[in-house]
């Protein structure tokens, strides 16, 4: 036993070779600091329990922000307070790992505060050390959140005030209120008695990530002599009799019995895909191989800029998307672009279509061949923009007023009761496609049922969509063709 | 091969996975909260991590950690949540992590809108976080290239150990256009750098910390090297009729796409215009534009922003023809026939 506790472990290398400097032997840590025991117990852990070489340490920005130097595993150096994200990171990606994110009292609890507060709460499956000595001491002895009431530091010079700058943080006792974590200890190693229980305790934090149990919280009160201007031996008796008080050591939460044993490595394994599979996932199965010719269209409605709007709620968008995928099927060019705004009920809404035969530079609709307009506010709004010869969709069922240009077409369907015929006011929007597609001969209804096809995954609503769009096709070659024949024959 | 119809947004989510990617950890804002809502639903099918992050700051470091193994992992956000997330990238492009990122250009600044703009510009190209670094930029103009460019994001990211960006804006985002899945990447590179928790591996080091100002120099010279490699090879644009050229209109992402409407009706009028698309944005096609500038008499360079770009072009020409700008920012797009004006005003000028 005697050679175990003179020789150092594996997990710390025995030259520092990473250490600037002439002296690979030594640590940068300052006589008295806290940090050489706490490592030292981790790296006796690691040696013990045969996880060094899958163990990925993390450290922080403040004096262990050289943590790398004197850890023989995998290292990863983080941002200042975010080592619990970067340790999710590693985590997630690598379930094997033993992911050790190890912080200081300013890292962890001021600028990294929401970062540790929502890894515990996600129950990261990490373990976390957290070396507390109430200051900041790589940047000179600055106020930490842990710093306590009366403590001078270079920025509370007379002494922390609660009035100014609130009270210690108790980290331990914050955390223990969230559900997820398993295990939160606060332990000291001010004397060989509580390095001992310190000891057990970070090694019951890694056993709890090895099993797979969930989020293990460890903070370790430890003595920065050279930040709080003591000498060695004073600083040990202040962390016994001042920082204790404040910090009751003691196991905070431990649910270590409840938590039940995972393992995240076969986990991981069953839900890996094959390639194949892969591609079909992202969206081969909902690909078109359809390719329908389209109708022969009269030149005057060939490659139209379509705007399409009314309420949000009317089906607007879905009109839109619904005849740019139609397009597609009959191996046109299309873009559909959205009104995109916050997410509202009740507002307007309104898209841009266009098809065409050849690539389509802008997706913007200013000069508009068709509008669509499914209520009175997208008329008055874009009737203006419509191209003198352009056609004008008009719901009629709402839209009572006349379109007041005498320069385009106008082809008025009742939508909205056709729909309520149908027993279905969602179909409207799908209706007035079919009205436009039979006006304009656009498209045909093979295409525009193969893209409902992909979007409406229920068989008894294809068929209302069917009827839908067959509703809209009659009803403008029974009423408006006969009349547009009857207009071109006075 | 079968046509999906997708937006953008979700197109990156394609490109992503089909690239490799299998983590990714995101932050909801518009109008990029598609890509995360598409990486929620296909990423847990993959067996890949979808992660909501607590904050943008948080989302940068947990791919930062999970880049670090050597997995393909990615983020995405919009404008101001590049704001927040620049810290990280800077970490990332000193620890030469192989991140990508792709950023939806919304309206600012402070919390301006969600409509597009073009205004991050110098905060991505540039690098707007601290230090001496670059980042690969990619501008998609179309939902194809959403996932195209993603892909190729990853491809360049892991081949110089670098972050890649994928510099969209709000209307190439929620834009639906065709696209055909290209083939999957099924060969990754191997990372014997990475922290992959393995004997192999155990005795590397992700870090952006070097105390000695000689190190730090030398890593910065480093640095450098690679990013003068970079230029030399990765420079990608698109050009369109700009050989007989008189005036070439040069814009990115959805400008672009506007730019070649606008030369197809300069063109029907008999006019003799042309255009230049970068695709890279760093790095930049300054030495085509210079030689361009060999056969055509200007350039109209037109951006959703105060003229960011535009600089770039000016270095590039460095006054060896005259360098035009239009712009409209706050989220106002200009149409085929507002810009047609001002190309016609250019070319009066040219022809002075």
């Amino acid at each position: 036993m005697a050679k175990d506790i003179l020789q150092k472990p594996d997990s710390l290398y025995d030259e520092f070779t990473r250490k600037p400097g002439s002296d690979p032997l030594t640590t940068h840590y300052c006589p008295g600091c806290g940090h050489g025991v706490v490592h030292k117990l981790i790296a006796e852990a690691m040696d013990d329990m045969g996880i060094r070489e899958r163990t990925v340490f993390v450290s922080p920005v403040g004096c262990s922000v050289f943590g790398y130097y004197y850890f023989n595993c995998g290292n990863v150096q983080s941002p200042h307070g975010r080592a619990p994200a970067v340790a999710t990171g590693i985590k997630r990606a690598l379930p094997h790992s033993i992911v050790l994110s190890y912080q200081g009292d300013g890292d962890l609890a001021a600028i990294g505060g929401n970062n540790i507060l929502q890894a515990a709460n996600r129950g990261e499956n990490i373990t976390v050390i957290f070396v507390n000595n109430a200051i900041y001491g790589m940047t000179g002895a600055q106020m930490a959140p842990t710093t306590l009431i009366g403590q001078k530091t270079t920025t509370t010079p007379t002494g922390r005030s609660a009035e100014n700058e609130g009270y210690p943080i108790r980290v331990c006792e914050l955390l223990a209120t969230l559900e997820a974590p398993v295990y939160i200890e606060r332990v000291a190693i001010s004397d060989s008695k509580h390095v001992m229980k310190a000891r057990k305790a970070i090694r019951r934090g890694i056993q709890n990530q090895i099993d797979g149990k969930g989020f293990s919280f460890i903070e370790v009160l430890a003595a920065c002599p050279t930040g709080w201007k003591m000498d060695p031996v004073d600083a040990v008796h202040w962390v016994n009799d001042v920082l204790m008080e404040h910090f009751p050591l003691g196991k905070v939460k431990d649910k270590n019995g409840d938590a039940p044993t995972r393992d995240l490595v076969a986990a991981a394994a069953k839900a890996q895909v094959n390639g194949q599979k892969v591609r079909e996932i992202v969206g081969d199965s909902n690909g078109f191989s359809e390719h329908l010719s389209p109708p022969k269209t009269p030149t005057n409605y060939q490659s139209p800029r379509v705007k399409i709007a009314g309420f949000g709620g009317q089906g607007v968008l879905l009109l839109g998307q619904l005849l740019a995928q139609s397009a597609m099927v009959s191996d046109l060019f299309s873009t559909w672009l959205p009104s995109y705004g916050p997410e509202m009920r009740g507002g307007t809404a309104n898209c841009h279509v266009i098809v065409s035969d050849k690539r389509i530079g802008s997706p913007l609709v200013s000069e508009t061949d068709v509008l669509i307009a499914l209520n009175l506010p997208s008329l008055e709004k874009f009737e203006r923009d419509v191209r003198p010869g352009g056609v004008i969709l008009v719901n009629s069922s709402l839209i009572e007023r006349d379109v007041q240009r005498q320069d385009v077409e106008v082809v008025r369907v009742p939508v909205t009761e056709l729909a309520n015929e149908l027993g279905q006011p969602k179909v409207a929007n799908v209706i007035m496609l079919g009205a436009y597609i039979g006006y304009t001969k656009l498209l045909s209804e093979q295409s525009v049922l193969a893209a409902v096809g992909k979007v409406v995954k229920r068989k008894e609503f294809m068929e209302i969509n069917r009827k839908a769009l067959t509703c809209g096709m009659d009803y403008v070659r029974d009423q408006v063709d006969v009349g547009r024949e009857a207009e071109l024959a006075s | 091969m079968p046509r999906t119809f997708v937006k953008g947004n979700e197109a990156v989510i394609k490109g992503a996975i089909l690239a490799g990617c299998r983590a990714f950890y995101g932050y909801p804002i518009t109008p990029a909260s598609e890509i995360a809502e598409s990486a929620a639903a296909l990423f847990p099918q993959v067996g890949g991590t979808f992660l909501q992050a607590e904050s943008e700051v948080a989302a940068i470091n947990m791919v930062y950690g999970a880049v670090s193994t050597g997995q393909r992992a990615m983020t995405a956000s919009s404008s101001p949540g590049i704001s927040l997330k620049q810290e990280g990238i800077s970490y990332a492009a000193g620890s030469e992590l192989p991140v990508v990122l792709v950023d939806v250009m919304r309206g600012g600044p402070g919390l301006g809108n969600i409509a597009p703009e073009q205004s991050d510009y110098n905060q991505v190209v540039k690098g707007g976080g601290h230090g001496n670094f670059k980042l690969i930029v990619l501008a998609p103009n179309c939902a194809q290239e959403m996932c195209d460019l993603t892909m190729l994001a990853f491809e360049l990211a892991d081949k110089y150990r670098n972050p890649a960006v994928v510099l969209t804006d709000g209307f190439t985002g929620q834009m639906m256009e065709p696209i055909e899945l290209p083939e999957s990447v099924t060969q990754l590179p191997t990372k014997d750098w990475a922290v992959a928790a393995t004997p192999e591996t155990d005795k590397n080091l992700i870090t952006s910390i070097y105390m000695e100002p000689s190190d730090l120099e030398e890593h910065n010279q480093r640095l450098q090297k690679k990013y003068a490699a970079i230029t030399e090879a990765e420079v990608r644009y698109d050009e369109s009729q700009t050989e007989d050229a008189e005036l070439i209109l040069i814009g990115y992402g959805i400008v672009s796409r506007i730019l070649q409407s606008v030369v197809d009706k300069a063109r029907a009028a008999g006019k003799h215009v042309g255009l230049l698309r970068p695709q890279t944005l760093w790095p930049f096609p300054g030495a085509r534009i210079k030689e361009l500038a060999k056969t055509t008499k200007g350039f109209l360079v037109v951006e959703l922003s105060n003229g960011q770009m535009v600089d770039d072009v000016r270095l590039a020409l460095n006054g060896e023809r005259p360098v035009h700008f239009y712009n409209r920012m706050g989220g106002v797009v200009p149409d085929t026939e507002e810009i047609f004006e001002q190309v016609e005003k250019v070319l009066a000028q040219l022809r002075g």
